[in-house]
């Protein structure tokens, strides 16, 4: 091996040298946006077959590339400059830690010599991402440029998925080095993540599940990340066992498998809500207890064993105490639980109770109401025209719950939204970023007007790489969520949640040559989708809604999931 | 309830800060570290904190083996285990009370280390609670610097 690898061994500027290993690890493109300390990398790049997509804010990169890893799970791979352009890059890369996305960001940083002497565009952005990625690095010496891209890619790709920061001195870049195409597979002592599950905890599980009278099933973004949603449903269907997904394990089961539920916690729907509060087994797969599903620690599934099945050991027990620990990978898991005999569960009742709630109590709307466009209706209407076959991108807010409720989820992968972090300006790049990785498949975003602004210069690269995406924006002329907040919890003081004077989103959508029309008539909305949805290329569809619409039903913060409100 | 957990890390720069920001973040009061190199490019540290409960120290080591430098995190409070500070005092010690002082030091094996005019250095090794009650038995005679290693600890047999 050691003689192949010095028969390849080639030596090359450290910005080639990066190139060429971002291409051994089949990178198809990568989102960035040049300046002074990446110049040289800029400059290799003119040469390189790897494209760059020029976004037009360092933030929109960043959530471009999370939405492309997030709809392929491949990681996505992010170009920035050292100072201002790196501390742009800093939200996605939070809102990619939150959601465990795959991404590997290079920053560029201001020659060896002037690192911590306050130089021109100098931020300690190993300092600033410390917290919020899963290992980040300084490259210092040229020849340890490949290993660590090797060693990025493994760490982000592995385990529980993550961002890996590699920050790039400018002279790094630029003195030669020896690329070797290494080959050997990466092997950090410290770093193992367990992928195969105990089995003795997973036939503790199985026992648990003969004994179980109420046993459901919390499916979260670890199913998709796994690749498992296939065997989840096998799962699911051989033991006839009630789902509640997360809002990001949306998906993993497709619409109309008669054992899901829907989405659980706080605009999750009734089923789940009063499932997860009188299980008396849970069984969760790759779900991280999050405080917008699990509303109230202390009286979460409280007659229930908790199994908690996760790839990252530190989740196991950190919000709610587990019974049946198992970590390791959702598919893994999933194989050894269908490797057992089959036999039957005794929980029939409990069955037919859970889907005679989802049947009597679904998301509901004032669909009689013939004044107003009602959100709802637009995205349950969207969710007709695609089959539930589309990507969908959100934003944050009232429109992304709303989606959650509405739009028919199908296959993993296909919610492209920000969890965790929930950062608004996240959906219309992150909605490119999926158009880049399926250029034939349909993408929709969409987006309220307030986060619509936060990133809507990225229109400017939609023409620029005949990108076909539609951007849906649900125009209720304020931030609807937190506007909701304010008239449930704050005594109706809408304290700088209400828009006064939007700019002309449609003329916005011609300046950058996009197609765009505006929905104001309830009469004519369903077929106004219909015309815009059969135009062919991007375009932007602002529909005029109510500013006094609420996500409901809603479990308030810090409340039990069984108390909702706004049930009827 | 003070914890004492040994972590393994790679000698690198960074590391340090690392394990100080997953302790801060989790808004856990560490109460003292000490690092050194063991072998090369290994160093081990050991952390005493303090937390409410065994699942916040759980926690603590959990989210500390996450991170990729750290090679392995042990919580050895509840093992049998040693554990040692050391400390250097110097304390006003003018002629007249000296042999007196000599005299207080010599059950707590301590040693001096330094001989000035006016003052002496004493240097003790121990558990914290012994380091603690050295420290009150020299106070009356005026401690004029102090200086104290934090614990460090290693599981027995």
């Amino acid at each position: 091996m050691k003689n192949q690898d010095q028969e390849i061994a080639q030596k090359m500027s450290g910005a080639q040298l990066l190139l060429k290993s971002l291409q051994k690890h089949d990178v198809e493109l990568v989102f960035g946006y040049p300046g002074g300390a990446v110049l040289p990398l800029y400059d290799a790049l003119y040469d390189a077959e790897i494209p760059n997509i020029l976004t037009r804010h360092e933030q929109g990169a960043v959530h471009a590339a999370e939405g492309y890893a997030k709809a392929t799970g491949k990681p996505g791979v992010v170009i920035v400059t050292s100072g201002p352009g790196a501390t742009n890059v800093v939200t996605g890369i939070a809102d990619a830690m939150g959601d465990s996305v795959p991404l590997i960001v290079i920053t560029g940083q201001v020659a060896t010599p002037g690192i911590g002497k306050d130089a021109f565009q100098e931020a300690d952005i190993l300092g600033i991402t410390l917290p919020i990625t899963k290992h980040n690095y300084q490259v210092r010496d040229v020849e340890e440029l490949e290993k660590t891209i090797d060693e990025a890619f493994h760490i982000a790709t592995t385990g529980r998925k993550g961002p890996v920061v590699i920050d790039l001195p400018k002279d790094i870049s630029i003195i030669e080095g020896t690329y070797t195409q290494r080959t050997k597979p990466v092997n950090l002592i410290s770093y193992q993540p367990t992928t195969n599950p105990s089995q003795l905890q997973i036939t503790r599980l199985m026992e648990q599940l003969k004994k179980a009278k109420k046993p459901i099933v919390l499916a979260g973004a670890g199913i998709t990340a796994a690749n498992a949603a296939k065997e989840l449903q096998e799962f699911v269907e051989r033991y006839k066992l009630p789902t509640v997904t997360t809002l990001l394990g949306l998906g993993t089961l497709p619409a109309d498998c008669p054992y899901f539920l829907g989405m659980g916690g706080m605009h999750g729907s009734y089923a789940s809500n009063m499932a997860l509060a009188e299980c008396d087994l849970l069984i969760n797969i790759g779900s991280r207890f999050d405080d917008r599903l699990a509303t109230c620690p202390s009286q979460f599934a409280t007659g229930a064993v908790i199994a908690h099945i996760d790839i990252d050991p530190a989740e196991i027990g950190k919000i709610i105490p587990t019974d049946i620990p198992i970590v390791g990978d959702a598919k893994n898991a999933l194989e050894k639980l269908l490797a057992f005999e089959p036999f039957e569960v005794d929980s029939q009742a409990w069955q037919e109770l859970c889907i005679e709630r989802k049947q009597k109590y679904p998301f509901k709307y004032d669909r009689e109401n013939k004044d107003e466009i009602k959100p709802q209706r637009v995205i349950e209407k969207i969710g007709e025209i695609t089959k539930g076959q589309s990507f969908v991108s959100t934003d944050v807010g009232q429109h992304q719950m709303w989606v959650a409720q509405y739009y028919p989820f199908n296959f993993p992968n296909q919610l492209i939204t920000s969890g965790g972090l929930g950062t608004m300006g996240f959906g219309i790049p992150a909605g490119i970023g999926a158009q880049f990785a399926y250029r034939d498949r349909p993408v929709i975003v969409f987006v309220g007007d307030g986060g619509f602004q936060m990133t809507n210069q990225e229109f400017a690269i939609l023409n620029e790489n005949g990108l076909n995406v539609k951007f849906v924006l649900i125009n209720n002329g304020s931030l609807g969520m937190v506007r909701q907040w304010q008239e449930r919890f704050h005594n109706e003081r809408r304290s700088s949640s209400v828009f006064d004077g939007q700019p002309d989103f449609i003329k916005l959508a011609e300046a950058y040559g996009i197609d765009a029309v505006r929905i104001m008539n309830p009469a004519t909305v369903d077929s106004e989708l219909e015309a815009a949805f059969a135009k062919e290329g991007p375009m932007l569809i602002e529909v005029i809604v109510s500013n006094s619409e609420h996500v409901t039903p809603m479990v308030p913060a810090g409340v039990p999931n069984d108390q909702m409100i706004g049930v009827e | 309830m003070r914890r004492i957990i040994t972590a393994i890390v790679y000698n690198k720069s960074g590391v340090l800060s690392r394990i100080t920001s997953v302790l801060n973040r989790r808004q856990v009061n560490i109460e003292s570290i000490s690092v050194g190199v063991v072998e090369a490019e290994i160093s081990r540290m050991t952390i005493v904190i303090n937390v409410n409960t065994l699942s916040e120290a759980e926690q603590v080591t959990k989210q500390l083996n996450k991170q990729i430098e750290v090679v392995k995190v042990s919580d050895i409070t509840d093992d049998p285990h040693i554990e040692r500070e050391l400390a250097l005092i110097q304390v006003n010690a003018p002629m007249s009370v000296r042999s007196e002082i000599q005299a207080v030091i010599a059950p707590f094996r301590a040693d001096i280390v330094d001989v000035a005019q006016k003052t002496i250095i004493v240097q003790v090794a121990g558990t914290h609670d012994k380091i603690n009650a050295f420290i009150d038995v020299l106070r009356p005679y005026g401690i004029k610097q102090l200086a104290r290693t934090g614990i460090t600890g290693i599981k027995r047999g």
